[in-house]
């Protein structure tokens, strides 16, 4: 074991660290932008910005050259990560779904001709994704999803509502999961579509969150067309294909939640030392000391989870059903966080943004309410907690 | 980067998990439980023979040169099988305490003995005020000092042929100053050592009383009245190395509890596969693995003397604290009735973690500690 990076990793580094110092005006541009208010001026930056990492050979970094990537390992990866953050580079999360679960998907499980049409389009943001894998009763129990793709001549026919779908508005393409044989028993059934969102027939309906934002939507297929190609993996296999994104979604896309957090808990000590209560400065209380300290503790915990998960990857090649633990703990951590955030504003913390007192413009209560999120998606605790236990533990299965 | 385990790393561990399987059987244990010294001579000479006793220590002291992380790997295995305290005590207080500030003679001649398996030594920093601060009195006399006072939870003082004893030699307003380091000969008349009736018996602890103890010059480790840093130095690979032996500990009760799930029928089914079940042992493989992680984390900065050694170590024990209760806990709890009575073994695991969390600090302390080290 040896945290230290290699001679290569650190020059790596060292040019991540140049290009981003060249590239300084767009950093400071990304902060210009209200997220909330602007999302179409933020999301219009977001791509100008992909596209220019993915010309300067940043975007993909550990996918293969001859799909447009950069064909470096996954510790580099996580160093670029690492540098964007430290740099406070624009997060690409919003349009990611491509980079981070698409991609490995196709890379996985597509045929040459569908790598070679999708993949760099991906990298280079010129085509976002979205994802279409929950239904109104398909939830957790994903698997019984009733969305149906009928074989039809030299294409599919495919009807059916997807739930929770993330930027469906601003996708040009959703991987979609519907049902191809009603017969077969319910994980045997299923096909995996990559689905151009201009084909006619595709409904978007925005759904107002919790946090009064729309981030994601439901989409509604009315007898869609969808031409052969667009299966992904082989017929009734989408199952696999799910499992593959699921793995990635839980486990890698983890490696820049963990630097989020600590910069995140970074403002959260710097607000403690400047605000006081009761006459003492809140950062010298020692309960607030005890609360503090372990948030502190269980981001590096995080940190060094994921350390070892990289390094198991090294070795493995994929991410494994281990990959449900780091989403467990970052998804559970995020609300302990927040929750402690929220404590030490004290009646501070329920003002919103545009609110005259709200402290960093409200970003707390917000964030707050989006870590009740994570304990849900991409599996929620609870599934999540059942592939541990069946999974990795090997007990016997519940049903 | 790399945070997977070497070739070499790995071979310690399997060779390590192999050889406590056939020598260090719970039956054993059990045996130990009724020792007056909880101190098992077959075994320490397998284990001196396997060179585990001088793992860290330099070739020329007769050791295999290897790292910190090497020697976190084999606790972790005998925190697994419960392994009796001597060798902690041995290696990680005495013996780190010795090579951090021995002299080269003091060195050649303690650390060889150690390598042979003819020398136990162990740490007493602790005195009845519960402080961490050493305020046994030592005041020079003659070619020596003479060592007067009691100090407290000393493991393995009974087994111990050296007690490395801190004591002040100079007075001063700050308790962290005038603290000299001294390696005690257990037989020295004055000294007497009675064993403390604890909880968890798979390790011993002691209370050593000193009357005019007189200690010769050449047993002064490190240079008069700065001993500080050693202790902490000390304290702090201990603190690592203790988080190990309970991941270790953690690890067996896990794997104990999944074993016992899936045999145990109720309501006409394995109770394993009930998800009341399920989920206690999914959050105790997160907290288990998540701990490791810590652990492995702070043992690669012990091994290059980082300056985030200390940092790291209070991270990783006040995790690992809390989570081996929780672990230790759940564990009873999935053995339903069997898990609280004697026979079954879930108890000597569960006593250890207990003690265990609170040994170096527990996690309020460490997490006050992070708090002083991350500047809040």
């Amino acid at each position: 074991m040896d945290l230290n990076r290699t001679p290569g990793e650190q020059s790596f580094c060292e040019e991540v660290r140049a290009w981003l110092a060249a590239n300084q005006a767009d950093l400071d541009e990304s902060q210009s932008y209200d997220q909330v208010e602007n999302m179409d001026g933020w999301m219009s930056f977001l791509k100008r910005w992909q596209r220019k990492l993915y010309e300067a050979g940043w975007s993909g970094i550990s996918w293969p050259k001859d799909y447009g990537g950069r064909g470096a390992s996954i510790i580099e990866e996580l160093i670029f990560t690492e540098e964007m953050a430290r740099a406070k580079a624009p997060n690409v999360m919003n349009i990611s779904i491509g980079i981070e679960l698409v991609g490995p998907a196709i890379i996985h499980h597509g045929t040459e001709a569908q790598k070679m049409r999708y993949l760099p389009k991906i990298l280079s943001a010129e085509e976002i994704w979205s994802q279409g894998f929950s239904e109104p009763d398909a939830g957790s129990d994903l698997a019984s999803l009733r969305t149906v793709a009928v074989e039809k001549d030299d294409h599919f026919v495919v009807t059916g509502q997807k739930v929770w779908t993330s930027w469906a508005e601003y996708s040009d393409y959703c991987i979609l999961l519907a049902r191809t044989d009603q017969q077969a028993p319910k994980h045997k059934g299923i096909s995996c579509f990559l689905v151009d969102m201009k084909s006619p027939g595709i409904t978007i309906r925005p759904t107002v969150q919790i946090t009064g934002e729309a981030e994601f939507s439901e989409v509604f297929f009315d007898e869609v067309r969808l031409p052969r190609e667009s299966l992904l993996g082989p017929i009734n296999e989408g199952w696999k294909v799910a499992m593959t994104i699921l793995a990635h979604e839980r486990g890698t896309s983890a490696i820049k939640y963990q630097i989020r957090f600590r910069t995140e808990l970074d403002n959260l000590i710097n607000l403690a030392k400047s605000m006081t209560r009761s006459g003492q400065v809140l950062s010298k209380d020692p309960l607030v000391q005890q609360k503090l300290a372990q948030c502190f503790i269980e981001v590096e915990v995080l940190k060094y989870n994921i350390y070892r998960a990289v390094s198991q990857i090294m070795r493995n090649g994929k991410p494994g059903p281990e990959s449900s633990i780091i989403k467990l703990f970052w998804s559970e951590m995020d609300r302990r966080q927040k929750e402690t955030g929220m404590e030490l504003l004290g009646l501070y913390s329920q003002l919103v943004q545009h609110s005259k007192w709200a402290i960093d413009g409200g970003q707390w209560p917000r964030a707050f309410l989006w870590s009740r999120a994570g304990t849900i998606y991409a599996g929620s605790s609870e599934i999540q907690r059942n592939i541990i236990a069946e999974r990795v533990l090997g007990l016997p299965r519940s049903t | 980067m790399n945070f997977g385990f070497t070739e070499e790393q790995e071979m310690i561990r399997s060779q390590a998990a192999e050889f406590f399987k056939q020598e260090y059987p719970i039956a054993l244990v059990r045996e130990s439980l009724a020792d007056d010294r909880g101190f098992n001579q077959d075994l320490w000479d397998k284990m001196s023979g396997l060179g585990w006793l001088s793992l860290v220590f330099p070739e020329e002291y007769r050791g295999a040169g290897l790292t910190f992380v090497e020697l976190t790997v084999l606790l972790e295995q005998m925190g697994r099988v419960l392994v009796p305290g001597a060798f902690f005590s041995t290696v990680l207080l005495g013996g780190v305490a010795i090579l951090e500030s021995g002299s080269p003679e003091q060195k050649s001649r303690w650390l060889k003995a150690i390598a042979e398996g003819n020398l136990k030594t162990t740490l007493a920093h602790i005195e009845p005020d519960g402080n961490r601060d050493a305020r046994v009195t030592a005041k020079g006399a003659g070619n020596g000092y003479v060592i007067s006072g009691t100090k407290l939870f000393v493991p393995d003082a009974h087994s111990a042929d050296l007690i490395i004893c801190a004591a002040p030699t100079s007075e001063s307003s700050n308790p962290t100053e005038g603290i000299s380091l001294f390696a005690v000969d257990r037989r020295s008349t004055g000294l007497n050592t009675t064993a403390l009736r604890t909880m968890d018996q798979t390790r011993r602890l002691y209370e050593v009383t000193l009357n005019q103890v007189h200690v010769p010059e050449d047993h002064v480790l490190g240079a008069v009245a700065s001993a500080w840093s050693t202790i902490e130095n000390v304290l702090c690979k201990a603190t690592i190395g203790r988080c190990a032996e309970m991941v270790g500990g953690a690890q067996k009760m896990l794997d104990m509890c999944v074993e016992y799930a899936k045999q145990r029928v109720q309501f006409g089914r394995p109770i394993g596969s009930f998800q009341a079940i399920q989920h206690k042992c999914a959050d105790m493989l997160l907290l288990i693995e998540s701990a490791r992680s810590a652990v492995y984390a702070a043992a690669c900065a012990a091994s290059q003397d980082s300056k985030d050694t200390a940092l790291l170590a209070s991270v990783a024990k006040a995790y690992t604290s809390d989570a081996c209760r929780f672990v230790a806990g759940e564990a009873i709890q999935i053995h339903g009735g069997m898990g609280f009575t004697w026979e079954h073994d879930a108890h000597l695991y569960f006593k250890r973690a207990k003690a265990d969390e609170i040994s170096f600090g527990d996690a309020i302390y460490h997490r006050a500690r992070v708090a002083q080290l991350i500047g809040l």
